[in-house]
């Protein structure tokens, strides 16, 4: 299958990192995988967001503009991408940074309050990493244990404790998930 | 016994030039040859020619040659200095294609302390367009495109390129010279040399300035317009060195 | 051998060096600031040279010197930046130099946006700058393929001693995906007898020049770029042809428009559709022999060409097929991005309308 997804939020929301460490995550499972940022004056400040396509066949349109899967971090990525979801399609939403009501009903939607569960876990900077938890135990694109494995990698020495924190994230959105 | 007091450089080419009856390109082109067979450099050497007048410069030199697109010979010695930086590189430019179309250019070079040499020939003048006006033009000069004389309200003002680069910390060495009689003659040779020296010693951009004659397009006799130079152009580009770092860092 | 993943920009600049390239000259314009950004660290650790100009005209014009003296140089810029070296580059043509520029093209005209565009083909193909030129055009469809092509652009280049153009856009640039080094090893020092790095011996000078006062002589020169033109249209023709064979209808497009319009046709295909993707490589010299061939056989009931601009790649398309087949276009432009499903509905509708 192709899982096209587009990931949305403010800058500074962690939507660019979310994409990478999947695609990155996606390589390592021997996927098919590409990553195309918004770029030009909307990262300054306003909306980001990225495309990512996982796949297991070669990728042809890197740009997605129908998505099947959809994670939005707050109010104007709703309104601008939910019109654009394909049917029956994936759609998870930060709770924490959503006031508005999705209007779509022929999709499956999940909340995820990322900023309540990442200040439970004791740093708001991790309510991304709380979200892709989420998204890996709701679709199952790549393992955990990858995703794991890659911040292992990224955090040691000094900043080890960062790679517990990120883990927590991980287990506590995934968990939310399997609970709701 | 025959003694030899005079002849034809080792470092010009055996070729006769296209130059003009008193035009001051050719001595400056042997000028510059003295220097590079005096500091053994015309097997290494690069010049870069300009659009303009000297536009065949390298026809006449016995070094190699790059030809740059009218005004960009600074961004061109820059490419070649940077790749070959052991070698001594050198632009030759006019005022229409330094001052003028170049002014960006040669800004920039000079702000990064580029490692060649500018040889910069100020004739007041566009030489082979036919005579028209240049930034440098003076006040009152006649020119094609300045048919009642320059008009400081309708043209602006001579720019002077040689002080306004000095103000740039890149500036290593700057000296203004002219061709227009013997005694200024040799200080311009030791100007280029001293560039040349310096260049190598690899502290930064140096510039000669030379202002030269253009009988031609002034409508001069060779005679008048080399005396012209001197009375008249100097007045406006004064002579002298304008900067010398080396200078400064005595005590 | 190992997948790595990079993004679009970096992973050209590092193609360039890993080639062999050891000058590069910039200035920043959007959507190709990681070129600059990246060659600015790993040239001089490579032994290289970097220069941010002060501007594209100065950038192009350092590239010519870096040239001329014999070293393997290069720029990147993106459309309007690109229109100011045009001057630079009709220099490089006239003096026989190899250089490559990689053009990540963005919507115009003028200022324009810094989104994804394809209207810089004329300006690209047809001649660049002033003068009876031409300079090898490079499309990639993606990074694996614009890594690979930077080995080609500089062989190019040194082989026919001239300026090729690498072409993509902002979203080859900014994406990332997985790819392969599949050459490592830099191409070998071309033998350059020309270049102005030294005479060989009193008399015996070097000078690259462009210059040829005599309109005769010039005449002469512009034969000798002919023949090198007719030499490369015979050596370097490259195209990609995806279910072309007894297809219903080609797509022709390029680059990233490619590589949209085959998500369309894996969709066009379950509809039982068969939709051949034509992607010119070279878009020059361009593949006029091989896209006719294709588009003569009997099931081809039209080319379509999918651009994004007006329709420039479509001239070459119609001049391929000629009044043989339907030429009919579908293109977005300005910086707008065609989407598979539009691309697939322009399909439907030429096949309903070759049908009546």
């Amino acid at each position: 299958m192709t899982r096209e997804l587009i990931i949305a939020g403010f800058g500074g929301q962690g939507v660019m990192a979310m994409g990478k460490m999947l695609i990155e995550a996606g390589l390592k499972e021997n996927y098919h995988v590409s990553w195309v940022p918004s770029y030009g004056p909307e990262m300054r400040g306003g909306t980001a967001n990225c495309s990512v396509v996982i796949s297991d066949e070669p990728i042809g349109s890197p740009v997605v503009t129908q998505p099947n899967e959809l994670i939005v971090m707050n109010n104007p990525s709703l309104s601008r991408f939910e019109p654009l979801m394909e049917e029956g399609g994936l759609m998870l939403i930060n709770s924490s940074h959503v006031e508005q009501t999705p209007k779509r009903r022929d999709l499956d939607i999940r909340f995820v309050p990322c900023m309540e569960e990442a200040n439970r876990i004791g740093n708001p900077k991790v309510a991304n990493m709380v979200m892709l938890g989420a998204y890996i135990a709701a679709t199952g694109a790549v393992k955990m244990d990858t995703v794991k494995e890659m911040l292992g990698a990224v955090f040691h020495g000094s900043k080890e404790h960062l790679e517990d924190l990120n883990i927590q994230a991980l287990e506590a959105g995934a968990k939310y998930i399997s609970r709701n | 016994m025959t003694q030899i007091i005079y002849q034809r450089s080792k470092g010009l080419k055996d070729v006769e030039t296209h130059y003009c009856p008193g035009c001051h390109h050719g001595i400056i082109h042997k000028l510059i040859a003295e220097v590079l067979v005096e500091m053994d450099l015309l097997d290494t050497a690069v010049g870069v020619s300009p659009v303009g007048c000297s536009v065949l410069a390298g026809n006449y030199l016995d070094c190699d040659f790059v030809e740059a697109a009218h005004g960009r010979a600074p961004a061109v010695a820059t490419g070649i200095k940077r790749v070959l930086p052991n070698h001594l590189v050198f632009t030759y430019q006019g005022d229409g294609d330094l001052a003028s179309i170049g002014a960006g250019e040669i800004v920039h070079a000079t702000a990064r302390g580029e490692h060649f040499t500018t040889i910069f020939i100020n004739n007041a003048i566009y030489g082979m367009t036919g005579g028209q006006m240049a930034p440098t033009t003076l006040l009152g000069q006649k020119t094609t495109t300045s048919q009642s004389g320059r008009d400081p309200l309708l043209h602006g003002r001579p720019v002077r390129m040689a002080e306004m680069l000095s103000t740039l910390d890149g500036m290593a060495y700057c000296e203004r010279v002219t061709a227009a009689n013997m005694p200024e003659l040799n200080k311009a040779k030791r100007a280029i040399k001293k560039a040349f020296t310096l260049q190598m010693q690899g502290i930064g951009h140096t510039f000669v300035e030379v202002l030269s004659a253009c009988p031609t397009n002034w409508g001069m006799s060779p005679a008048d317009a080399s005396a012209w130079v001197k009375s008249t152009m100097s007045q406006v580009y004064p002579l002298g060195v304008k900067k010398d770092i080396t200078a400064e860092e005595k005590p | 051998m190992q997948k790595e993943l990079w993004k679009g920009n970096e992973a050209i600049a590092e193609a360039a060096i890993r080639a062999g390239c050891r000058a590069y000259f910039g200035y920043p314009i959007t959507p190709q600031n990681e070129i600059p950004e990246y060659m600015s660290k790993r040239m001089p650790e490579s032994g290289g040279v970097f220069v941010q100009a002060e501007s594209e005209l100065a950038a192009i014009n350092m590239v010519y010197g870096a040239a001329a003296a014999g070293a393997r140089a290069m720029t990147s810029s993106s459309s309007p930046g690109i229109s100011l070296m045009q001057e630079g580059i009709s220099y490089l043509v006239g003096s026989d130099l190899p250089a490559v520029i990689v053009n990540m093209m963005r919507g115009g005209p003028g200022l324009g946006t810094i989104q994804p565009g394809q209207a810089d083909y004329y300006q690209a193909t047809r001649s660049p700058g002033h003068g009876d030129g031409h300079m090898p055009v490079l499309a990639p469809s993606g990074i694996q393929e614009a890594v690979d092509l930077m080995w080609d652009a500089f062989e190019m280049a040194d082989k026919y001693l001239t300026p090729v153009m690498v072409v993509a856009d902002g979203m080859i640039g900014q994406m990332m995906e997985p790819i392969v080094w599949n050459r490592t090893e830099p191409l070998p020092e071309a033998d350059k007898p020309w270049a102005a790095n030294g005479r060989d011996g009193e008399g015996q000078t070097h000078f690259v020049s462009s210059l040829r006062l005599q309109s005769s002589e010039n005449e002469q020169f512009v034969h000798t770029l002919k023949e090198k033109y007719e030499e490369i249209t015979k050596n370097e023709v490259r195209y990609e042809a995806v279910g072309c064979k007894n297809a219903d209808i080609l797509i022709a497009a390029f680059g990233t428009t490619a590589r949209i319009a085959s998500t369309a046709i894996r969709k066009l295909e379950k509809e039982g559709i068969r939709a051949g993707l034509f992607r010119p490589i070279t878009l020059w010299p361009f593949p006029y022999e091989a896209l006719k061939e294709l588009a003569l056989q009997e099931s081809v009931k039209a080319v379509l060409t999918v651009e994004m601009s007006l329709g420039q790649m479509h001239e070459d398309v119609r001049l391929s097929v000629l009044d043989k087949k339907p030429t009919p276009f579908y293109g977005r432009t300005g910086g707008m991005v065609p989407e598979p499903k539009d691309i697939a509905e322009k399909v439907r509708e030429v096949i309903k309308e070759a049908g009546k």
